[in-house]
């Protein structure tokens, strides 16, 4: 795995903030946009029409303001002449101009609807699509993937990273072309009013923009320590949170409390100051702005006096001054925005992008084991069709993790057909390796694992895993109905063959005496059924998915002793005919198994049965005593 | 505080921000918007341009924009809460069930799964998004459509002398000035419940009782130098709002140097019971003694100085090995803190960390292992040097050998500590001086592994599913 991937989230603020506080850097920032707009490809005639009604409507508002001043300048002179008795005020050549006024802004309006429309279309088919393409990358990666990173930090791209992305882009991207296009308009119009206002008016800017860099360089700081502590003091109330009882029984309340209240002050202090400084950020802006209002007002008069200008561009002039200044704000947020949406999408494409295994077995490389002495990129298909009798051999197996770090060095087995057989060990020795191993999460370095005399390698994955049923010692269930809990097992098995697994995991009884029986729906982490009767659903699901091998995985561990009866008498009933591999802590359960393999950092160092283990007395029988040890003592 | 569910619980916190950004703006905005809407509406009266029913129209139209708006969209927002929670239920499901898929061949099945949330919620958000996006372009078109009228009437009204043209221009700014304040106060309207609600939790949270609490005159003088008997005298706990009593008359005292172990079935309240003696909860009859003392009548700082408990599952500390261990006081001294650790066997993978007891642990504990993470909770517990030991189901995550060498060195190195281990496994306990089996909240049986297994029809059950009978036999001959 490379540097690159390891990296790991920790306390991130929530979405996009106000346009001034620092977002957080993307590492690669022109790659990462490069990226996005290779991907955003196809979305490229909306983009395009986005672009052109942005600027069309920036550009009929930017025309508004000068024909309102014809209005304006008609309307004077209408006065003027009404004074002097040559005339009156021409209210139908106003009424004409007020009325291409309003369908200028009619137009205006309906184009950045549009835009906005279409806007909303391409960034939440964008959300949509990115989420997609992760759920599909989830099945893609190889397991080692998820046993490096929690599942919040992946769940982190899907929810936070894709809405940040969403929202940040297409804000970000309309907002860049209305303030340039604004920008622009303006300059134009003031300049085709009056050069000489526009130099004046344009005085003001460096003013302005200089004062604003002041308080944004003051006031960054304290929106780095912000956020910086946000993020602390939630990594500290989760912390407390979840530790409340230990905080509690070792009486540390007080020191916890401090600590809190330390953070919370620092938080306390860089929130009011971050609030303070850009909160004297409007006041400031307004006061420039008036005084170019001003300066614009008396040169205006002047230049109307002197009848370079008339009387309604000088209201013209006012508004485009007004809205001059906005847009460039905006630009400066935008960059801001622009520098948030590429970290977003630098670690959903950092997602995307992750190693994927090989789904079929025609990619799979040419396995490097010479010693298997028959060529193993065999076809696919010769592998899958017929169903497993279930006889698995390993030969000569060589394994490790990481390629330099060799953890099971030389195991060979046969197993037939509806053997059990059992794997124990100490914590930590590395039980779940065989699982994985068979399952091809991870791949021998050397030798071959076979099922029904095939290499493992040439099946496709999924086909592979359709051998095998698995009971874990997490129950896993999801989200719906019993029934469809059960069936997952065997999505096309009907009501009556449910039913009958769970008979034969001996809990449809208790199935029945819940509301809604099959129909009730499991909830979130399906806290309304207890362990012992989450772990019979699952092994129920095993039993009406019928697969030829089994996998037991601490199936018993986590439930009481009167459960497990139940739950081993379900067992015994799954595993009838069946190649079963059962992993245990509880070497009373699994003194009937065909051969033991016993485990130790990592390797295997004894198999055989429970007799003959006992006889040797090795490291099993060691095991074995330590259960009775205590009593000696 | 246990009565909020860890979700809730982020919630909460989560919830504070907007709390937060709502005051910010409402004291920014709600104080300065009436302002500037005052201020507008005085001196436009003040130019008596007989143009101010204008302004109640831009208002009025401004107003009904948004309760439209809202109206159109408030349930869509409401129920895209929804379709965010259950994609990221989904996506929890599918992450946590990797392993669960990959064995049934699932991953088609998961990903329309996925699939019909991911759809569902773009959706809604396109609706919502599409409604609001008709918010701007409608506004501008109301303000700019007002500039417009007030020309045209303005006009009128200059050809009629009531007006000068310098009045109008005013006019139009002072409008303009009115209205965007009055759009700021229905933003606040709007965003008000949002932050009421925010508001609400929070003072949900700090409202809520402690529950349990120390009396006014604590008698921790008269455990100056306890023994650590523990009684507990015919004690009965309900959890508050429950029907049912969770334990029932429960009876015994767990002595000195005498391990105590409590077994049963799942919830038959065997950690209810633990969490008793260090009050996370107050008995709601009967008593709980230390050395004699109602446990009510000591300090909670007093009676938890003498308890090391470890509870089921292990919670660390952010921070390296060492702080963890010496958790239990700033008094504990390194040789202590390497004798506990030894005592739980946490040694070796200890020291064959670079970093020894240096090393890092991060937030949760998420970098050590299940097992390392229960010896580290458990030598926490014995570093502190507890008169009394409370081991909540804590050796189950370790295997057997690591829990009977454990056991060992901890009843060698231990003395005369009180010792009450709540098990799922009898061979934990099958040499504890005193079982107390628990069914369904009451005493089922009570004394040794072979006392009960001859007299005790609940312990035998149980003891027949972990135990084959020569085993049971060779547990009764000692």
């Amino acid at each position: 795995m490379s540097e690159k991937n390891r990296r790991q989230g920790g306390p991130r603020p929530h979405g996009p903030h106000g346009g001034m506080m620092p977002g957080e850097k993307a590492k690669d920032f022109k790659g990462t946009f490069a990226k996005l707009l290779r991907y955003m490809g196809r979305y490229k005639l909306a983009l395009i029409a986005v672009m052109i009604f942005a600027a069309g409507s920036t550009v009929f508002t930017i025309i508004g303001p000068k024909v309102l001043a014809k209005a304006t300048t008609e309307l004077f002179n209408g006065m003027m002449a009404k004074f002097a008795g040559t005339g009156g005020i021409d209210f139908g050549r106003i009424g004409q101009i007020l009325i291409l006024l309003l369908a200028l802004y009619g137009v205006s309006a309906l184009l950045s609807f549009v835009q906005g429309l279409v806007m909303t279309e391409v960034s939440q088919k964008l959300c949509y699509r990115f989420r997609r393409e992760i759920s599909e990358k989830i099945n893609r990666m190889p397991m080692a993937y998820f046993e490096s990173r929690t599942v919040g930090e992946i769940l982190s791209r899907i929810t936070n990273d894709v809405d940040t992305l969403g929202q940040s882009l297409g804000q970000s991207i309309t907002t860049l072309i209305t303030s340039v296009a604004s920008i622009v308009g303006i300059l134009i119009m003031m300049l085709s009013i009056s050069p000489l206002m526009t130099l004046i008016a344009l005085v003001i800017l460096p003013v302005s923009g200089g004062l604003i860099g002041v308080v944004i360089k003051h006031s960054q700081k304290f929106f780095v320590d912000q956020q910086n502590y946000l993020g602390k003091i939630n990594g500290q109330i989760e912390e407390v949170y979840s530790g409340q009882n230990i905080i509690k029984a070792f009486n540390r309340e007080d020191a916890v409390l401090e600590e809190f209240g330390e953070t919370n002050r620092v938080l306390y202090q860089s929130a009011w100051k971050s609030q303070f400084i850009s909160g004297m950020m409007q006041p400031i802006m307004m006061f420039v702005g008036n005084l170019g209002y001003v300066a614009v007002a008396v040169s205006g008069s002047m230049l109307a006096i002197k009848g370079v200008i008339e009387v309604g561009e000088i209201q013209a002039f006012i508004q485009y001054v007004k809205n001059f200044t906005q847009p460039i704000t905006q630009v400066a947020q935008v960059s801001n925005m622009f520098q948030s949406t590429a970290a977003a999408a630098e670690r959903v494409f950092e997602f995307l992008e992750e190693p994927e295994e090989d789904v079929t077995a025609e990619k799979t490389d040419s396995p490097k084991s010479a010693d298997s002495g028959e060529t193993v990129s065999g076809t696919a298909d010769a592998c899958s069709s017929e169903k497993k009798q279930g006889a698995v051999s390993f030969e000569h197996v060589k394994f490790g993790y990481q390629p330099d770090k060799v953890i099971i060095h030389d195991f060979s087995c046969e197993v037939k057909p509806g053997q059990t057989v059992a794997i124990v060990g100490p914590t930590g020795a590395g039980k779940t390796t065989m699982v994985k191993l068979l399952m091809r999460f991870y791949d021998v370095n050397s030798g071959a694992i076979r099922v029904d005399g095939q290499d493992v390698r040439n099946f496709n994955r999924s086909e592979l895993r359709e051998n095998f049923g698995m009971v874990l010692q997490d129950t896993w269930l999801f989200h719906g109905t019993i029934m469809d809990n059960i069936r997952y097992g065997r999505l096309e098995a009907t009501d009556e063959e449910v039913i009958a697994a769970a008979k034969a995991a001996h809990v449809h009884r208790f199935i029945q005496t819940l509301p809604g029986g099959y129909q009730m729906e499991l909830g979130e982490d399906a806290s309304n059924v207890s362990q012992g009767q989450k772990q019979l659903l699952t092994i129920a699901r095993a039993i009406l998915a019928d697969n030829p091998i089994l996998i037991l995985d601490e199936a018993t561990s986590s439930v009481d002793t009167r459960t497990e009866i139940r739950i081993q008498k379900a067992m015994n009933n799954l595993m009838k005919g069946r190649t079963s591999f059962v992993i245990a802590h509880r070497l009373s359960t699994i003194r009937d198994a065909d051969v033991i393999l016993v485990m130790k950092d990592g390797d295997i160092v004894e198999q055989g049965s429970h007799d003959r283990l006992m006889e040797q007395g090795g490291f099993y029988a060691e095991l074995y005593n330590a259960q009775f040890e205590g009593q000696s003592a | 505080m246990s009565r909020f569910s860890g979700c809730a619980g982020r919630f909460r916190r989560v919830w504070g921000i907007p709390v937060q950004m709502v005051v910010v703006m409402m004291l920014r905005m709600v104080v300065y918007a009436p302002i500037i809407g005052i201020g507008g509406v005085v001196k436009v009266m003040g130019t008596r341009t007989g143009m101010g029913w204008i302004i109640v129209v831009a208002v009025a139209l401004i107003m009904a924009l948004v309760a439209v708006l809202m109206a159109v969209a408030m349930p869509k927002f409401k129920k895209m809460q929804t379709l965010v929670d259950r994609l990221n239920l989904v996506s929890r499901e599918i992450l946590t069930g990797v392993s669960v898929i990959r064995a049934f061949s699932r991953e088609k099945f998961e990903e329309e799964r996925f699939d019909r949330a991911n759809r569902d919620l773009m959706q809604t958000q396109l609706f919502t998004n599409r409604v609001m996006n008709v918010m701007m372009p409608v506004m501008m078109l109301i303000m700019n459509g007002i500039s417009v009228m007030i020309v045209w009437f303005g006009a009128k009204g200059i050809d009629m002398g009531n007006l000068m043209v310098g009045d109008m221009l005013a006019f139009i700014t002072y409008t303009m000035q009115i209205v965007m304040s009055f759009l700021m106060l229905t933003m606040i309207s709007v965003m008000l419940p949002r932050a009421g609600v925010a508001a609400g939790r929070i003072q949900e949270v700090i409202g809520t009782n402690a529950g349990v609490t120390d009396k006014e005159a604590v008698q921790d003088e008269r455990l100056g130098q306890a023994r650590g008997v523990v009684a507990f005298e015919d004690v009965s706990f309900r959890y508050p709002g429950a029907d049912e009593d969770a334990l029932e008359h429960l009876d015994f005292t767990a002595g000195p140097g005498e391990t105590t172990a409590i077994i049963g079935s799942t919830g038959c309240g065997k950690s209810t019971l633990l969490n008793l003696i260090p009050r996370f909860y107050d008995v709601t009859a009967g008593r709980i003694t230390i050395d004699g003392v109602d446990i009510r009548d000591l300090s909670q700082h007093k009676l938890r100085s003498l308890l090391g408990y470890v509870p089921q599952k292990a919670v660390l500390f952010s921070g390296d090995i060492s702080s963890n261990l010496k958790f239990g006081g700033p008094d504990i001294s390194d040789s202590r803190m390497k004798e506990a650790a030894e005592i739980a066997q946490a040694t070796e993978f200890i020291e064959s960390k670079p970093e020894g007891f240096d090393s890092e642990i991060a937030q949760g504990g998420t970098n050590v292992s299940g097992g390392q993470k229960q010896r580290l909770s458990i030598a926490r517990a014995i570093a502190k040097a507890p008169r009394i030991f409370l081991f909540d189901d804590s050796f189950s995550a370790l295997d057997y050998k690591t829990d009977v060498t454990l056991r060992k060195a901890l009843r060698e190195k231990t003395g005369d500590a009180t010792v009450i281990i709540v098990a799922q496994r009898i061979s934990t306990i099958l040499h504890a001086d005193q079982i107390i089996v628990l069914d369904e909240g009451r005493i089922a049986g009570k004394g040794t592994h072979s006392q009960l297994l001859r007299e005790c029809e609940a312990y035998r059950e149980i003891a027949r599913s972990q135990l084959s009978e020569t085993e049971l036999e060779g547990g009764a001959a000692v």
